[in-house]
């Protein structure tokens, strides 16, 4: 990609984010809608950075009660447990269950935290109109936006957990507060991705192109 | 931008659609929410939090931080947070979270301990701890004073504070199978436990601490007796063989029983934490305390095996009184040995009755005078075997008329009383003046001279049988003499036939002459014819 390629902003264009088609914006300052597929266009998403930084900002309050509160309470003969994320993968590491354990870890701590972390990136550097990286970092919101979905994993395992291990009364488990809480940081991390328009990346590089054209 | 001209100007014009534009998102409300939501978590989670706690235990055997909980009646109050040594490696310090309200819980006399699997005596606690692991009970204190440090118990109380009854202390210079948690009877009934024990700091005596539940403690009177139930007692002793038990349960773990002595009147119920004695056995238990008890010596100048302290004294059989001490003597000027028995006597047990009675001088002399009188009338100590079985030997007084007279010198402490040598000893006197008579005997002389006597009567028997072969001589020519073919015997025979021939003409003579007695005078006819 060179880095000086026009954008279809530039040309007065707007594309359409479901059909891709490129059409001219409607007469007047109103923003139209696609001709073939009647998605609203606009050039830009509609406040995308702020969303963004909502959702994000959401997600990240969201990150602390999610890793400080069960999420899983094991109730057997012996008493009830309540372990969090990352008693689960304290608990889950051995000799032998390590990968297990791993794949908790990676999916259920270090993917949020990195997203969030990625996020907050990008948001800044859109916002500050950087022009560096626009490579690694559109890469990276393709990243974010590939594998955001794969924690729900997470979400998706301790409910079925919980779903199928009632043998009341020997044994039960239920979710905890804390599998809310990595649920919404989950949706919102979607949520503020799907909100963040990746064009804005390279808007500035763009538009420092033309100036100095 | 539409200044600039359009490449593509085929392309279609967009439809406009008026639209309102809002400045602040709305989506500004979801993160404010989730910090909303995130507060209240974090509020609540901090309401619910009581407070912490640290407890000393002397080992964490069992015990794991963020599992172990504190439970109550079988609620849970608290988890242990955090497990660690302590400074000196010598305890180990847990930190309890506990749930909220429980600050009432923790105070001064509040009580923690490990409640594991446990097997002592009778009792089998904590079986649920098997599978759940380990827990810490409580025992909630009364005291107001709140406290936040505690120190563990090693073992589980044996007694919880909310249930009704009263502590008392038995002192006891024996443990035998004592343990915390042993029953108490009461008419076989277990109406209690020992809650703790411990040894006194001189070491002679243990201070046992034994809890009796209401409404049972009323029977605690001041006079009641505690004695160790232990298993089965068996005692030998002069008035036989006697088996005591108290129950199957206390055969295998042992126990206390306790009772009162029966009396007529109604005893006060003895004050919590009353010291009692704990005797060894409900016979020494119930045995009527010396109320007077006069100590006096014995010396007996025979062998005392067999007497033990504890030995009854006896006065015709009635006891009145029991051996205190038998130990030997040496008198170290006359270098006399003599085994002085220490006895101590209650005199009341005689019938003397303290009536009328002030002063301790007046009833002294009273017994004086008894003691003179009884001793002048021929009354004397004597040893007796009271069980042939077990060799076991009591003190018998008794009035022996014929004994030597004495007196008691009231002047020594403590008083002498005259004795008697034992029947056995009397026995073995008589026996061993016999055999003292016969050793006197001179048996070597009396040997000498029957052996000259059989010399003599050997020389007699040699003469005796010269004597006898002449005499054999003799008979022989007597049968010769006499034998069925000698002349004499043959000639005796013609002598008695002829005899008998004579006596035949003879009786024809008589018959003739009866028949003609006239012959005799006129003579025979047919010859005179």
């Amino acid at each position: 990609m060179s880095p000086a390629a026009p954008t279809a902003m530039q040309q007065g264009l707007q594309s359409c984010e479901t059909c891709g088609l490129l059409s001219r914006p409607a007469p007047g300052e109103e923003e139209g809608r696609c001709p073939r597929c009647d998605e609203e266009l606009v050039f830009r998403k509609t406040a995308s950075l702020q969303r963004t930084w909502a959702f994000l900002i959401a997600a990240a309050v969201c990150y602390i009660p999610a890793n400080v509160l069960p999420v899983l309470t094991t109730t057997t003969a012996a008493g009830a447990d309540s372990d969090t994320i990352l008693q689960g993968v304290v608990l889950l590491w051995s000799p032998t269950g390590w990968p297990l354990s791993l794949i908790v870890l990676v999916a259920s701590i270090m993917i949020p935290s990195a997203k969030i972390l990625a996020l907050a990136y990008l948001l800044i550097t859109a916002q500050r109109g950087s022009i560096k990286n626009n490579e690694q970092r559109i890469r990276l919101y393709r990243m974010v936006e590939f594998i955001g979905r794969w924690s729900m994993v997470d979400v998706f395992v301790d409910t079925f957990t919980a779903a199928l291990i009632q043998l009341q009364p020997l044994m039960s488990v239920e979710p905890g507060p804390g599998l809310f809480f990595f649920a919404a940081v989950v949706v919102l991390t979607m949520l503020a991705v799907e909100s963040f328009d990746p064009r804005l990346i390279w808007d500035a590089t763009s538009s420092k192109e033309v100036q100095h054209a | 931008m539409p200044d600039r001209e359009p490449p593509f100007p085929s392309f279609p014009d967009s439809r406009a659609v008026p639209r309102t534009r809002t400045r602040l998102s709305l989506v500004w409300f979801i993160p404010i929410l989730a910090a909303l939501v995130g507060a209240w978590v974090a509020v609540a989670r901090i309401r619910s939090q009581g407070p912490k706690i640290t407890i000393v235990f002397r080992s964490a055997e069992g015990l794991e931080a963020g599992k172990t909980k504190i439970n109550y009646r079988g609620v849970d109050i608290g988890v242990l947070s955090t497990i660690r040594l302590s400074e000196d490696r010598q305890s180990v310090i847990a930190i309890a979270q506990m749930a909220p309200k429980t600050e009432d819980f923790l105070v001064e006399d509040t009580r923690f301990w490990v409640v594991r699997p446990r097997i002592s005596g009778a009792n089998v606690s904590g079986l649920g701890t098997l599978i759940s692991g380990a827990y810490i009970g409580i025992e909630i204190g009364n005291s107001k004073e709140e406290k936040s440090d505690f120190v563990a118990l090693e073992t589980p109380p044996v007694v919880n504070i909310d249930v009704p009854g009263r502590f008392f202390v038995l002192t006891t210079s024996d443990l035998g199978s004592l343990d915390t948690g042993t029953p108490i009877f009461f008419r076989r009934l277990q109406v209690g436990q020992v809650a703790s024990y411990a040894l006194n700091k001189d070491g002679q005596f243990f201070t046992v601490k034994i809890f009796v539940k209401a409404p049972y403690d009323q029977y605690v009177t001041v006079n009641t007796r505690f004695w160790q139930a232990s298993g089965v007692d068996v005692s030998l002793s002069a008035s036989g063989l006697s088996v005591q038990t108290q129950s199957l349960l206390s055969i295998l773990i042992g126990g206390i029983a306790f009772e009162a002595p029966a009396t007529g009147a109604v005893l006060p119920v003895a004050e919590a934490n009353t010291v009692f004695t704990l005797f060894s056995d409900r016979k020494e238990a119930f045995r009527p305390a010396a109320r007077n008890p006069q100590t006096f010596e014995l010396i007996f100048n025979e062998s005392v095996r067999g007497l033990v302290p504890g030995a009854p004294v006896e006065f015709r059989g009635v006891p009145i009184g029991e051996v205190a001490e038998v130990r030997a003597r040496i008198d170290l000027k006359t270098l006399e040995f003599a085994v002085p028995v220490t006895i101590n006597l209650d005199a009341q047990r005689l019938g003397v009755k303290v009536v009328g009675l002030k002063s301790q001088a007046e009833y002294a002399a009273m017994r004086r005078k008894l003691f003179d009188s009884l001793v002048a009338r021929g009354v004397r100590a004597q040893l007796r075997t009271g069980n042939l079985l077990t060799g076991s030997v009591f003190v018998a007084f008794d009035f022996f008329p014929g004994a030597p007279p004495a007196t008691v010198d009231w002047s020594q402490t403590p008083v002498q009383l005259p004795t008697i040598p034992g029947q056995l000893q009397v026995m073995q006197a008589k026996v061993t003046g016999i055999i003292n008579k016969l050793d006197k005997m001179p048996l070597e002389q009396i040997g000498d001279n029957l052996r000259k006597a059989i010399a003599d009567l050997d020389l007699t028997l040699v003469s005796a049988r010269g004597t006898l072969v002449s005499a054999q001589g003799t008979l022989d020519n007597t049968s010769t003499l006499t034998g069925p073919n000698s002349v004499q015997v043959q000639q005796l025979d013609s002598t008695l036939q002829e005899v008998s021939r004579a006596a035949r003409s003879l009786r024809v003579l008589a018959d003739y002459l009866e028949r003609h007695p006239e012959t005799l005078v006129r003579g025979k006819k047919g010859e005179a014819k």
